[in-house]
């Protein structure tokens, strides 16, 4: 596995150590890009197709060639053998529930020529799916995604650190965890999580309408109800909640980073900030 | 989930509420997420952990006489995504799902054309799914819904723990069924009028202290 993802940045060649900066080396960091005065959404995503991003769709899998989707990248089904070892296999099964069709459609909408890929975490066995969960955000963000979409959550205490670890580990690596958040009042893993964006739903019919939240956890609201998604049997339906609204930050976040490679999932989440429809207003 | 016979299960086995009292609850939260959502039916799916099916616990409108007590696989299908990824979600227009419980709906004459479902969560489990099926075509879904329908869940997911505790309690009676003199004890003093039931009390505390307890 290589560490260059479509941002074209290679975290192998940074020579200095993370935790400190000689005098000398300054240069050596300087970032490219120039920033404008005004951050926009024009200069965010303006006339972006997502192309050259990849995003992951960590969820019930996709249906393959699904006539509002096309193809996908790759297709991955992870189970877990009797001797807890994890297998990533070719998925044949496609979709078993119709909702990872549904994410993939709507960042394929928004973001038509980005790369998707699937990773299936569900339908295999129903217990130990925390388990599947976890192996599968591992493989994922091993393979270096740009963004990868997890309309999904866990309430097993259990597993909250090692899912805090694998997301700060996304984090480090350039990929950002784009996690639906719960609407229901239990405690569950990984929206909460600062190193992720997290997504909760508004009603307005923009796709491309997002709301920045000052008053966290959640962190920002995309488009979650009412939305016509695609869904099993080439067909499609009107669907409402969270794990709608993620993959249209999931998009949103593909379309700004196929335009500006560079940025690190911190200044991702600045320019998410910056252009807003609350705060930029969407100029 | 191990479960041994245990004395304190014993006790409660005695005094719980029975299962006939809690299937009531679960009907009358399902009639009134029913009628406050003016929707055609309404049910709560439990999770079967050992053999990894969701079954019908409560069933009100559309198809109440013949789902009860069905069981269909968990891993799969709407109600499989809700109960594994612990998120509720809503669905216009079902009927074009191929895969949703198409044997229950064949099985019953009833395809729902729309669904509600918010998963049944209890600390750190999943414990079932509750679904609100076909609300009234006019009433454009809306956030509010939403919320409402986590309360429901919320509700009905205190209900189901008490359905599951009180047949873990009464479980203890079956088998060689040694502890249900334990059971029986506790239930008759539970019964007992006020100058008994102290003298009952006394009883069994002079007992507990000759066993040192």
């Amino acid at each position: 596995m290589s560490d260059v993802t479509a941002h074209g940045w290679d975290a192998s060649e940074a020579a200095l150590p993370a935790w400190s900066l000689p005098k000398d080396a300054v240069d050596r960091i300087a970032l490219p890009g120039d920033w404008p005065e005004h951050v926009t959404r024009d200069w965010a995503l303006g006339g972006s197709t997502g192309k050259g991003a990849r995003v992951c769709i960590l969820d019930s899998g996709v249906e393959a060639g699904h006539p509002l989707i096309g193809d996908l990248e790759s297709a991955v089904a992870i189970s877990i053998g009797e001797n807890d070892e994890v297998f990533a296999e070719e998925d044949t099964e496609g979709d078993v529930s119709g909702h990872g069709t549904a994410c993939a459609g709507i960042v394929r909408a928004l973001a038509p020529e980005c790369s998707i890929s699937s990773v299936r975490v569900l339908g295999s066995t129903f217990t130990g799916s925390g388990a599947v969960l976890l192996a599968g955000l591992r493989y994922a963000v091993e393979q270096g995604f740009d963004v990868i979409n997890m309309s999904l959550s866990t309430t097993k205490k259990p597993f909250a650190g090692i899912l805090h670890e694998l997301a700060d580990s996304a984090y480090f690596k350039r990929t950002v965890l784009v996690a639906s958040a719960h609407n229901m009042p239990v405690e569950s893993y990984p929206w909460r999580f600062s190193s992720v964006i997290s997504v909760g739903s508004h009603e307005e019919d923009d796709p491309l309408a997002f709301f920045y939240n000052p008053n966290p956890p959640v962190e920002f609201f995309g488009r979650g109800v009412n939305v016509e998604v695609p869904w099993l049997g080439a067909r499609s339906l009107k669907v409402s909640g969270n794990s709608f609204a993620t993959p249209h930050l999931s998009a949103i976040c593909a379309l700004i980073l196929a335009k500006h490679p560079e940025l690190t999932p911190f200044q991702l989440k600045s320019v998410l900030y910056l252009t807003a429809t609350n705060v930029g207003g969407g100029k | 989930m191990t479960e041994k016979p245990d004395l304190r299960a014993a006790v409660a086995a005695g005094v719980v509420g029975s299962e006939e009292s809690f299937r009531a609850l679960l009907a009358a939260i399902v009639e009134v997420a029913r009628s406050i959502f003016g929707a055609k039916a309404s049910s709560i799916l439990l999770l079967d952990e050992e053999t990894e099916e969701l079954v019908f616990e409560a069933v009100v409108g559309e198809g109440e006489d013949t789902l009860l007590g069905t069981r269909f696989p968990a891993g799969k299908g709407i109600a499989g995504w809700v109960l594994a990824t612990r998120t509720p979600l809503v669905i216009e227009d079902v009927q074009q799902d191929p895969r949703f419980a198409k044997e229950v709906a064949e099985d019953t004459g009833y395809v729902p054309s729309g669904l509600m479902a918010a998963p049944l969560l209890h600390e750190e489990l999943a414990l079932g799914v509750l679904s609100v099926l076909d609300r009234p075509e006019q009433s454009l879904f809306s956030l509010k819904e939403m919320e409402l329908l986590g309360l429901f869940a919320n509700q009905a997911s205190i209900a189901v723990d008490l359905l599951l505790k009180a047949r873990r309690a009464n479980r203890v009676l079956d088998g060689d069924g040694e502890l249900q003199v334990v059971a029986r004890l506790a239930a008759a003093i539970d019964a007992l009028e006020d100058e008994k039931r102290a003298s009952g009390m006394k009883l069994l505390n002079d007992l507990a202290g000759a066993f040192g307890a």
